[in-house]
């Protein structure tokens, strides 16, 4: 008995948490730079399809964002189940789309804008009707680059 | 001496045992809000908008690759049917045509490939069927690129390699005005 209370005693009391703030520090400032907060709410379900050749995104302030899919299960009472158009944070139709771009356009610098690009995110089970009415709008506001969103695919 | 002595003894330590606990609720909300970014996708150029419809017929037949995505997301490749994971290998050899056949294109520089859908198909097989097309003219690209200068081809590159590889091996693709035979959703 007395052997195990001597043991017990010996052994050093606490382990030092001194360094704990700085191993919580190192993960907290990985997960800031990672981060990116969504400046909108998806109102539409977007699952992009797979693809293989694909090319990143580079300057974020560069691009505009435009969702197409079918709104989601509490959006569905007011706007059904066709796929809609998301502009932002809600949702858009076609005519809206010049307007949208030049609220885009005016917040890049001059010399940067012929660089934008537009991201088109749009699921993987929409039909191509209007993504081509979309993609037609696109090229009448003469915003040429595009990018299809898609998910990376092992070949 | 004795009002410093007691401001020392007060701001001799601050206790840090609670800064853990700090970082910790930093570090959960911001691995709550956290969306690691997937900003990728396929990059095109869509052409600029005119009101007529450019015209494929002036061109030799052998030149043009036509491929047609019914609404049955069904793939109609000059004429035959196709799978989509054929795409890739039979458009390479259209595209370079190896054996010098005559009804493939004739060179590179001349090859246009045609590519129609309808308003009924899916996004996700066209975007599939434009990433084999895509695929296939990057595979081509690296061959060529291996070939003279020894490297892959990639974004990377100097512009004038990159130049000299696409001015051999352009990427030219035509996208109809897609047809409306099948249902939309």
């Amino acid at each position: 008995m007395s052997k195990f209370q001597k043991k017990r005693g010996k052994t050093s009391p606490a382990i030092s948490t001194a360094s704990l703030p700085d191993i919580v520090f190192m993960l907290l400032f990985f997960f800031m730079v990672v981060t990116v907060l969504r400046d909108s709410e998806l109102m539409v379900k977007v699952s992009t399809p797979f693809a293989s050749e694909l090319t990143k995104l580079e300057e974020k302030s560069l691009v505009n964002y435009l969702y197409i899919g079918k709104p989601l299960q509490k959006y569905q009472k007011v706007y059904g189940t066709k796929p809609r158009m998301q502009l932002g944070d809600k949702f858009a139709d076609l005519r809206e789309i010049p307007l949208f771009l030049e609220r885009h356009k005016v917040k890049v610098p001059e010399a940067k804008r012929p660089k934008i690009t537009s991201s088109l995110r749009v699921d993987g089970e929409v039909t191509m009707g209007i993504v081509q009415d979309v993609k037609t709008a696109l090229r009448k506001s003469n915003q040429l680059k595009v990018n299809y969103s898609a998910k990376k695919s092992s070949k | 001496m004795g009002k410093t002595s007691t401001r020392d003894r007060m701001s001799n330590e601050i206790n840090a045992g609670s800064m853990a606990d700090i970082a910790f609720l930093l570090l959960i909300f911001f691995l709550v809000t956290t969306t690691i970014a997937e900003d990728k996708g396929i990059t095109v150029k869509l052409p600029v908008w005119s009101e007529e419809e450019p015209d494929i017929t002036k061109l030799k037949k052998r030149n043009v690759y036509a491929v047609l995505v019914n609404a049955q997301n069904q793939l109609l490749v000059r004429g035959e049917l196709m799978r989509v994971e054929d795409l890739r290998n039979n458009a390479k050899e259209f595209i370079s045509n190896p054996y010098g056949r005559e009804d493939l294109a004739e060179k590179p520089t001349r090859a246009i490939i045609s590519l129609k859908n309808d308003r009924g198909t899916e996004y996700g097989t066209y975007l599939g069927v434009y990433n084999e097309l895509k695929g296939a003219y990057n595979d081509l690209w690296t061959d060529l690129a291996q070939k003279k200068y020894g490297v892959d081809y990639s974004d990377d590159l100097p512009v004038a390699w990159k130049k000299a590889i696409r001015e051999e091996i352009p990427f030219v693709i035509s996208e109809a005005e897609p047809t409306s035979f099948g249902e939309e959703n």
